[in-house]
Parts: C-alpha cells; sequence; structure tokens
C-alpha cells in the first residue's frame, strides 16, 4: 500500500459526504498527491479499491488535471507562473534566474532530486507578480535577494 | 499572526466607509475566527433570514438591490436564483466558485484567506432562498491555504450550529462541502466545474439545459462566484435600497479589483461601481502611477480574456456599460496595465498560450484553433512571420468566434481581434522586420 491509514481515513471522510461516490474522485487524487507527490497508476488502483470506481476513470479524470505530477519530481517543485501579469514583471527573468542558480533547465530536477523546475499557468496572485508555487506554499513579490534567501531556506531544511 | 499573502489591499478606507464593505475588515489578523467575525456582525443576516424571511423574500430583494454576478458575466444575481424551478421534486445545490483562474485576477482568494465566514454566510443565504440543503464550494487546487481557512471557518460554523441541523433552531438544515479542483481555468466555467465535482474530466456541457434547471447530478443548481455571494449578507443587512445607492444606475454596489502589471501600487480594491479607471492606475490611494513614471501603453480591464483599452480610453468608469461603450468589457474586475517597453505581439504570445494550454478539447474550433493561433503567434514573434499573417490570424479568431461550446473560445480571441484593431502598426512592423519595435525586456 501507497497510501497511510491516514489518507484512507479522509478519502472515506470525504466520500461519505457527497451524494454520489464518483464526487469522491477529485478529493483522493488531491489527497494522494498532498501525501505522495506525484501521482502513479498504482495509486488509481488503490483509490478505486477505496471509493469501488473502476481505476480508468480514475485515470481518465487525472489525466486532466494538469496540477498533478504524473511521475517523481525532487523534494521541493518550484512552479512558476509564467502568464501575463507575472511576465510583465519579469517571469521570464525569473526562470532564467531559476535555473542558472539551480543549475537546471526548465522540467528538469536538480542531481540531488532536491528542486524540480516548472513553469504553470497564472495561479491566481498576479498582484503580488511574480511568484511561485513551491510544493503547496505561495512565494509572492519576489526579487532576486528573496528567491536566494527561499532556496538556502530550504536547502538547509532538507 | 501575520497574513498569507502581502497584497496590497484598501482596507483602512473600506472600514473608514460607510458604502464600502466587503474589504471592511480584512486587515484585521483574527477575522476568520467566527467570534471576531461575529463582533463585526457577521452572522446578524443569516439569523435575520432564517427567521423572519421567506425564501422568495430574500430573492425579491437580491433582485430588487441590482447586484449582478461578479465572476465575470455580470448576470443580475436575483433573477438567476429565481430561475430555479419551484415545482421540481429534486433536491437543489449551490455552488460558490472559486476557481479564481482567470489571469489578472487574484480577489477572491482575499475573502477566502482573510474572511471566510463571509463566504460562507452569504452561501448559506443563498442556499436558503432557492431551497438548497447542500451547497459547495470549489476552490481551484493550487489554492491549499484558501482551503485551509474555509474548512477551518466550517468547522467553526459547524460547532455553533450556524451549519447543519436546524440553524438558529428554523428548522432549516443545510451541508457544505468544499471541493478543491485540479489546476484548470475551464473548471471556473460553471458547466465544467459541475462536471469537475461528479467526477468527470473538466469539460463543458452544451447549453440548455442550464444549471439552474438541470446542473449538478441533474438537478437544478445555482453557481455563483464568491464575491457576488459575499455581498448578499451587506444587502439583507443594509437593505435593497443602500446597495441600489451605491455605484451607477444599471451596475449597482462595489466590487474589487485586482490591480496588476505595471502599475507602482499593484494591489486589490474595492471601489464603487463606476469609479474611474484612470484614477484607478494613477492615485497614490490605488495604481498610483506607471512603474518607472513610463508611458502608459495599453490596459486589460477586465482579466485576460477582454478586449484592450488604449489611453485614450482609460477615462471611464468601471461599470458593466460604460466599458461596453469603449470596446471591452468589465469582466472579473482583473485590471493589467502595460507600459510603452512592452511588446503587443509579446503580450498575445503570453496569452494565446494560455488559452490553448486550458482549452478543454471538447470542441474542434476552440481545440484546434487556439493551437494554430499559438504557432502562428510564436512564429511571428521569433521573427518568421509572413505577408497576409495578420489577416490569416484574423480569419482563424473569426472562425472560432460564437461557434464553441463554451464562452473560452471566444476568450482566446477577443483581446487577438482587439490588438490588431488597435496595434496594428506593431503587428506589421514586428512581420516586416522579424523583431519587435519595443522589445519586452522585463528583469524581475
Ligand atoms: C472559461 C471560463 C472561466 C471562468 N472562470 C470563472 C472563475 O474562475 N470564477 C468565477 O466565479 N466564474 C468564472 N466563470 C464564470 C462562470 O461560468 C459563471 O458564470 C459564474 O461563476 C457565475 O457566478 P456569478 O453570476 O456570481 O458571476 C468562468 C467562465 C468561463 C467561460
Ligand atoms: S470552447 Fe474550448 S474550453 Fe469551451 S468547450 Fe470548447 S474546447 Fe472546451
Ligand atoms: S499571472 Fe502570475 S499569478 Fe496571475
Amino acid at each position: 500500500m501507497i497510501l497511510t491509514n491516514a489518507s484512507v481515513a479522509s478519502i472515506q471522510t470525504k466520500m461519505a459526504a457527497y451524494p454520489s461516490k464518483k464526487s469522491a474522485i477529485l478529493p483522493a487524487i488531491t489527497i494522494a498527491y498532498r501525501q505522495v507527490g506525484y501521482l502513479s497508476e498504482d495509486i488509481y488502483v488503490e483509490i478505486s479499491g477505496i471509493i469501488d470506481v473502476p481505476a480508468v476513470e480514475i485515470a481518465e479524470a487525472a489525466s486532466f488535471y494538469t496540477m498533478f505530477p504524473k511521475k517523481p519530481v525532487g523534494k521541493y517543485l518550484i512552479q512558476v507562473c509564467h502568464n501575463i501579469s507575472c511576465a510583465l514583471l519579469g517571469a521570464d527573468s525569473l526562470i532564467e534566474y531559476l535555473e542558472k542558480k539551480l543549475d537546471i533547465k526548465k522540467g528538469e530536477t536538480t542531481r540531488d532530486n532536491l528542486f524540480t523546475l516548472i513553469s504553470v499557468e497564472c495561479l491566481g496572485a498576479c498582484a503580488t507578480a511574480p511568484m511561485v508555487q513551491i510544493n503547496h506554499d505561495y512565494y509572492e513579490s519576489l526579487t532576486p535577494v528573496r528567491v536566494d534567501e527561499i532556496i538556502a531556506e530550504l536547502r538547509s531544511q532538507a | 499572526m501575520s497574513f498569507y499573502s502581502p497584497v496590497r489591499l484598501n482596507s483602512a478606507e473600506a472600514d473608514a466607509s460607510d458604502r464600502l464593505h466587503l474589504f471592511k475588515f480584512v486587515d484585521d489578523p483574527d477575522q476568520s475566527n467566527l467570534d471576531t467575525f461575529e463582533g463585526h456582525g457577521g452572522y446578524k443576516a443569516l439569523r435575520h433570514v432564517l427567521s423572519s424571511m421567506q425564501p422568495a423574500e430574500v430573492i425579491e430583494t437580491v433582485k430588487a438591490s441590482g447586484l449582478r454576478g461578479r465572476g465575470g458575466a455580470g448576470f443580475p444575481t436575483g433573477m438567476k436564483w429565481g430561475f430555479v424551478p419551484k415545482d421540481s421534486p429534486k433536491p437543489r445545490y449551490l455552488v460558490c466558485n472559486a476557481d479564481e483562474s482567470e489571469p489578472g485576477t487574484c480577489k477572491d482568494r482575499v475573502i477566502m484567506e482573510r474572511d471566510p465566514h463571509a463566504m460562507i454566510e452569504g452561501m448559506a443565504i443563498a442556499s436558503y432562498a432557492i431551497g438548497s440543503h447542500l451547497m459547495f464550494v470549489y476552490i481551484r487546487g493550487e489554492f491549499a491555504h484558501c482551503h485551509d481557512q474555509v474548512e477551518k471557518a466550517m468547522a467553526q460554523a459547524y460547532e455553533k450550529g450556524y451549519l447543519g441541523k436546524n440553524i438558529f433552531g428554523s428548522g432549516y438544515d443545510l451541508e457544505m462541502i468544499v471541493h478543491t479542483g485540479g489546476g484548470a481555468y475551464i473548471c471556473g466555467e460553471e458547466t465544467a466545474l459541475l462536471n469537475s465535482i461528479e467526477g468527470h474530466k473538466g469539460m463543458s456541457r452544451i447549453r440548455p439545459p442550464f444549471p439552474a434547471v438541470e446542473g449538478l447530478y441533474a438537478c437544478p443548481t445555482i453557481v455563483n462566484n464568491v464575491e457576488s455571494l459575499t455581498a448578499v449578507p451587506h444587502i439583507i443587512n443594509r437593505g435593497a435600497e443602500w446597495y441600489k445607492s451605491l455605484g451607477t444606475d444599471k451596475s449597482s454596489g462595489s466590487k474589487l479589483f485586482s490591480l496588476s502589471g505595471h502599475v507602482k501600487q499593484p494591489g486589490n480594491y474595492e471601489v464603487e461601481l463606476g469609479f474611474n479607471l484612470k484614477t484607478m492606475i494613477y492615485d497614490s490611494a490605488y495604481g498610483g502611477g506607471i512603474l518607472g513614471d513610463k508611458k502608459l501603453k495599453g490596459v486589460i480591464p477586465g482579466g485576460a480574456s477582454t478586449p484592450f483599452l488604449t489611453p485614450d480610453l482609460i477615462d471611464v468608469g468601471l461599470d458593466y456599460e460604460s466599458i461596453v461603450e469603449k470596446g471591452s468589457m468589465l469582466g472579473s474586475g482583473a485590471i493589467i496595465v502595460f507600459h510603452e517597453d512592452t511588446c503587443i505581439v509579446w503580450v498575445i504570445k503570453k496569452l494565446i498560450h494560455f488559452f490553448r494550454h486550458e482549452s478543454c478539447g471538447k470542441c474542434t474550433p476552440c481545440r484546434d484553433g487556439t493551437g494554430w493561433l499559438e504557432q502562428m503567434i510564436n512564429r511571428i514573434e521569433a521573427g518568421q512571420g509572413k505577408p497576409g499573417d495578420i489577416d490569416k490570424i484574423d480569419e482563424v479568431c473569426g472562425n472560432i468566434l460564437g461557434r464553441t461550446v463554451c464562452p473560452l473560445g471566444d476568450a482566446a480571441v477577443m483581446p487577438i481581434q482587439s490588438s490588431i484593431k488597435l496595434f496594428r502598426d506593431e503587428w506589421e512592423y514586428h512581420i516586416k522586420h522579424g523583431k519587435c519595435l519595443v522589445k519586452s525586456d522585463f528583469k524581475f
């Protein structure tokens, strides 16, 4: 089993609240993602066993939602918003800065498996651009100094 | 306790004003706690509605207030509630749309992070009005912090008996579910949102039937934006007449505007509808002027899917009618500002990438059309434009406009067409010279 007892329990609680068990698909995917950090066939099968919906339907729904990585990523998934409000305030240069700093290209993971760098669509933080989401947290109104601090902080926690 | 987001707000102004109301308490770090919310007059409207108003009266009051949907379309809220069939034996559902994914828009987030009970109270009143006993809030998946705040507030409300069975001894029962999305813009479109809650891919449905008649689980469903619902308790407390006295004749009330891009003070600002856009951009209480005191080049007034306004058009009221007169739309109230050093082809490249990426793929004009547009525009941006490209782009746009299942297709092409109309010279320069007239080289 990949999913912990706690994850299974929260999926079951969620499922009980909805009028239809299929509605638990997205909540279950989200709970699995929060625990594991990415989704996989094995996880779909486990979820299928919990909510009694065919695994293929879970895989299909999961494939639609880009927020969930479908393969392992680094410990910290850095998601840089590259849409218009962030781009006007230097999102492209922020991506370049991170590429240099982490010595990887967008889409790659550092060798020590700490950081994966990707760019994503608007995250609803446009008035505090440019910004990134790292795992589940937002970091807004970024400057080079602040980015250095954040990366140092994450490295020291790792 | 500090706030999650460092966003600039005009909460102090709202607090001092007798007319602004949505942002009055969002600077109180304890506002998300039920006791503090209640100390500020919270749950009074719900109590009043449940103890002394009939559902039909609530709908009439909201109709009379002139409140229009803040999710983008500006549809009259009370009228929408009235579309729920009175005689249907099926359960009804209320869904609060907190998907907030239109680039430029970051306002609903403030309510969920800082004043989640305000949204819950509005949802509960709307549920009572339409006869729903189960309400949902659909929060975009990336907003983990909003999800946590709303769940915490919901738990407090249940604990106090403000949600659940027999609320305030009225005999009215109401349950609430927090549902989170998976990072798809299209799930903000109401029928895609409903599919997403049902566990399907978040693809739009063909209308009719409209959700009010056949929505979630094929039952009558009302979908409203966070901000629309949050305004409702104030309408109950202060009266429809009071609300109608705010804003303009046809656009009543106040509205949250997200101001972003090349302004000195980006932020979220609550103003009455009809507030002057130029003042919003330049006044020191709001945008504070253009970054580096450069010249303004253009404004997207209502989120990434609305047509541009050039500097000669910005002396305009921020209300549904006035913005349309200038050729654009109020949309979700996301004002995106860009200055003279911005290449218009680059702006369009950023926008079309978004819409192509977010197209749900259900209908061909949108799915394939946005793909072609992105390819052509990328090619022009990269200096490989050819004579005739502009007309070809215009033609593809024309073949998408009005021919799609949901409004995302239109949303994708409207800014492109508007850029060709307003900045055709710059497109031509780009194609002829294979490079930008001005280079967007923005450093963070
Ligand atoms: C592509 C697309 C995305 C949308 N995204 C949102 C959104 O994020 N939030 C929202 O409230 N409405 C969004 N809408 C509008 C909804 O479909 C719906 O009209 C709205 O939630 C109704 O609420 P209101 O009447 O209170 O505005 C979107 C519409 C489209 C076509
Ligand atoms: S217009 Fe686009 S987003 Fe809307 S249904 Fe068609 S393909 Fe999907
Ligand atoms: S454009 Fe970057 S958060 Fe909206």
